[in-house]
């Protein structure tokens, strides 16, 4: 039954994966992804982390999209005004996500070498022990993210706030 | 503790949303008639005359607005999980989030004394 699951949501999120590329208009690529991003919190249900999969759908699907939305607006997207695409460009591109496949292809490649060792315990992905584990054994990361919200804080104000000129 | 299939409920309550507006979405399309005429198909049917499309640049406030939105978002998110474990991580538990909050409290007060949230 599981096993179904896992292959019907791997099917859905590759499908809304290749379509979030392939088509034209970029607000649908937008909504393609949402689409994405719950068929990878299916994927956390599966794996029984049920608040990975809240977090994800509350965090990427609610606001990280409207983060791409924005972007999308800033953006001049009118049919005319779309600058020509250059030939490097275009080479550069494919040849960085040829490299990209190249490292995803080693890393499963390498993944069939490790030993496959004892079953992990299917309730680590639950809130309270994901709870103990990070307060616990991953304090001082956990203080040091504060940090970087406060520098994504800071850099965020400094970029998008217009500096009021003083007399 | 909880499993995988504890959520096909959920599973059938989304399916059942979904297939509600499909349904009445597609029911009304099929069932409704169908009489387009240039007043019908305007955006708006009173009111101001609309002028060129949706897809202009628009302001960056928005977006500034938008990040620091997804910035206390996730900083919520950080306390479902000291949450539950409230009593067994005791004072120790106590100080560490104190400790984060201060430092997005700090990040708050000077978005605030900036007037990132001002709207101009």
């Amino acid at each position: 039954m599981t096993q179904y699951f896992f292959y019907f949501l791997s099917f859905l999120a590759i499908f809304f994966a290749a379509l979030v590329v392939l088509s034209k208009n970029p607000v649908h690529s937008v909504l393609y992804l949402i689409l994405c991003f719950f068929s990878i919190a299916g994927h956390y249900i599966l794996l029984n982390a049920q608040f990975l999969a809240a977090v994800h759908i509350i965090v990427y699907a609610g606001a990280i999209m409207v983060l791409f939305l924005f972007v999308l607006m800033l953006m001049n997207l009118n049919r005319d005004s779309e600058p020509p695409k250059s030939w490097q460009g275009k080479v550069a591109a494919t040849l960085a996500a040829g490299l990209l496949l190249l490292v995803f292809t080693a890393s499963i490649k390498g993944a069939d070498a490790l030993p496959s060792g004892n079953q992990p315990d299917n309730t680590v992905g639950l809130l309270t022990n994901l709870g103990k584990t990070l307060y616990n054994d991953f304090m001082l990361p956990f203080e040091v993210s504060s940090i970087l919200f406060l520098v994504a804080m800071v850099g965020a104000v400094m970029i998008g706030k217009r500096e009021e000129v003083s007399e | 503790m909880s499993t995988p299939a504890d959520y096909l409920p959920i599973l059938l309550q989304f399916i059942a949303a979904l297939g509600f507006v499909v349904l009445t979405i597609g029911a009304t399309h099929l069932l409704g008639p169908k009489r387009h005429t240039n007043v019908k198909n305007e955006t708006f049917e009173c009111g101001i005359e609309s002028v060129g499309n949706a897809r202009v640049p628009f302001s960056i406030k928005y977006f500034l607005v938008a990040i620091l939105f997804v910035l206390f978002d996730v900083e919520v998110i950080f306390m479902y999980p000291w949450a539950v474990n409230f009593k067994s991580l005791g004072v120790r538990g106590l100080i560490e989030m104190f400790m984060f909050m201060s430092l997005l409290l700090l990040g708050f007060f000077y978005i605030i004394k900036k007037g990132a949230l001002k709207w101009e």
